[in-house]
């Protein structure tokens, strides 16, 4: 599976209040919450945004309130990574359970700017800035993750354990 | 290699001898919980999985965000959780007029106890961490699963710890001292990790000041926070809880990432600058500063909407008028610390100086409904979080502090010194 697209590049502790301000939360209707996407960051994101173009960020990113609202408008934004330095632990494991994509990678965070052309392949971890021509290696998910990734979320991976 | 209080939990529930940091378990829960935010977003997810709760003793919901509901779409939501609620035959779903916000009702109902397994779809369920148990904040996918099966996988986290020693001064609380400990490390100083809080300091600390930084153990970006079980702790229980519950302790031979030491002496009335819970600045050092004027001061939430804090705020107001140019908005965080105020004649004190008094809700906390600012409109507030646009307009400013804090900024209309106004 491969994600490519471009990049908005933002900083440090990007927080779910400015992916997803509390102000829309009485609605969990996923595009409708995408139209919000980043409201309080970047104004135009939603606009903007393509399906394929990727986040990337430095650290901590998704710090703050539990809402899977955020990484579920981003997806349905059409964002089909988000790349950080690091994760706050909330949004990591909202991310993987509703299977948006995301990647722990400093290096590429450090070498990857705004409007960058990349690629991402999910089996090997490889991310490839086409527009500067350079390459990264981030974290592979460990085994269990990528079960619950291959699963197709959580849901799936629960009700495919009852089964059993 | 000896185990963290943290791991010890988690290894009973996952019926392990023992656990390692790092490793991926599935542990059973006890407590099971969401709002009328995620819990109604849960639901569909829900039932994909089950058509009944794993066990309706340990499935809670509280609908405490957009309550009393502010608009159509969340009166829609109220009703999807009591309707669920009612079907499934929940024992603990707490109506408005019944209910707080759910990180002060749940342990002040007994809802919650020592050593427990607890998940909440909400961050701040780190709180009940000061009853010594495992509590951490979840996502919707996450509490629906919970909801279903009653275990959820989690990587065993490795721990700081926190040894704290001395006793803190007259106006410092556990607001201030987890302000203070935030502004250490910083808002990812323990990503993924237990902060577990030791040491004959400890001793110093009521269970409220211990619900307050437990509950701010999610700022510091940890996955939970922990305290010891002591006298203080056991006769909390004893006072709230009908549940039967074991006392975990840490090795001797725990091993942790990283030791740090805090003398609660040597702490100060601490303020949060704009826009990170980290940013934090002593007392002292904003009395250097130029006065920062304020427009609104907001008491309350699940980080300090407790009966102590209502008393300590009171005692600073007592006698004096908000300055005219400041709101003030007290939020008692559950109906009995609401009654409690009222018999205490705390809320004359509140009305005499010039607050608007609110019924429980989380309403202020989150730029949900009452009290959400306009742009440029500067805030002092007893919340856990002042993120950019968190509690309205994106160019509105909100600064964290005590309840001291935020009563004495509240007469001088700009942030000021407990010390300076209250009479201990």
């Amino acid at each position: 599976m491969k994600a490519l697209g471009h990049v908005f590049k933002y900083g440090d502790n990007v927080d779910t209040d400015v992916i997803i301000p509390a102000r829309y939360l009485n609605s969990f209707d996923a595009k409708e919450l995408a139209s919000h996407a980043m409201v309080d960051i970047d104004p135009t994101f939603a606009k903007r945004v393509q399906p394929g173009d990727l986040i990337v960020a430095n650290k901590n990113f998704g710090c703050g309130s539990s809402r899977e609202h955020a990484p579920l408008c981003l997806k349905t934004a059409g964002v089909s990574c988000v790349i950080a330095e690091t994760f706050a632990r909330i949004f990591y494991r909202n991310a993987i359970n509703i299977g948006l994509p995301i990647i722990e990678c400093p290096e590429a965070a450090r070498g990857i700017e705004a409007g960058d052309e990349v690629e991402v392949d999910f089996d090997s971890g490889k991310i490839y800035n086409k527009t500067r021509g350079t390459e990264f290696q981030g974290q592979p998910f460990p085994e269990f993750m990528q079960k619950l990734i291959a699963a197709g979320g959580l849901v799936k991976y629960t009700n495919s354990k009852k089964e059993k | 290699m000896g185990m963290t209080m943290t791991q010890k939990i988690l290894a009973a529930h996952a019926g392990l001898d023992c656990v390692e940091a790092g490793q991926l378990i599935e542990a059973k829960l006890d407590v099971v919980m969401a709002n009328d935010i995620t819990g109604p977003m849960a639901l569909p997810i829900f039932r994909e999985m089950a058509e009944n709760v794993f066990d309706k003793d340990k499935v809670v919901l509280v609908p405490d965000h957009f309550t009393p509901n502010k608009d159509i779409k969340s009166a829609e939501n109220s009703k999807a959780i009591r309707e669920f609620a009612k079907a499934q035959g929940l024992s603990w779903y707490f109506e408005q007029g019944k209910s707080g916000v759910e990180h002060a009702i749940l342990p002040e109902a007994g809802v919650v106890a020592t050593g427990e397994c607890i998940i909440g779809a909400d961050s701040h369920t780190c709180t009940y961490g000061a009853l010594g148990a495992f509590s951490t904040g979840v996502g919707t996918t996450d509490i629906a699963t919970g909801m279903a099966m009653g275990e959820l996988w989690f990587k065993v986290p490795s721990a700081i710890q926190f040894v704290l020693t001395g006793k803190p001064g007259p106006y410092v609380t556990g607001k201030d001292i987890i302000l203070h400990i935030i502004g250490k490390i910083g808002v990812d100083g323990a990503l993924y990790k237990s902060m577990e809080f030791t040491g004959d300091g400890i001793a110093n600390l009521t269970m409220d000041d211990r619900f307050t930084m437990a509950n701010m153990a999610i700022e510091a970006g940890a996955k939970n926070g922990i305290f010891p079980v002591d006298e203080k702790t056991e006769e909390y229980l004893k006072e709230h809880t009908k549940k039967s519950y074991q006392i975990y302790t840490a090795d001797e031979d725990a091993e942790y990432d990283e030791v740090v030491i805090i003398n609660l002496a040597e702490v100060r009335p601490t303020v949060a600058f704009p826009h990170l819970p980290g940013n934090a600045k002593t007392i002292d050092e904003i009395e250097e500063m130029e006065p920062i004027k304020i427009d609104q001061v907001v008491i309350g939430s699940c980080t300090n909407g407790r009966m102590s804090d209502m008393r300590k705020a009171a005692a600073i107001l007592k006698g004096h008028t908000v300055h005219p140019d400041v709101r003030v908005m007290v939020v008692p965080a559950t109906q009995k610390i609401y009654k409690e105020c009222i018999k205490e004649g705390l809320i004359d004190i509140f009305i005499d100086a010039g607050c608007a008094v609110n019924t429980p809700s989380c309403g202020p906390c989150m730029g949900g409904h009452m009290g959400v600012m306009a742009a440029g409109e500067k805030c002092v507030s007893t919340t856990n979080r002042n993120f950019v646009g968190r509690m309205g307009h994106v160019d509105s400013l909100i600064y964290l502090a005590s309840p001291e804090v935020a009563a004495a900024s509240a007469i001088a209309g700009c942030i000021a010194n407990p010390e300076k106004v209250g009479d201990r």
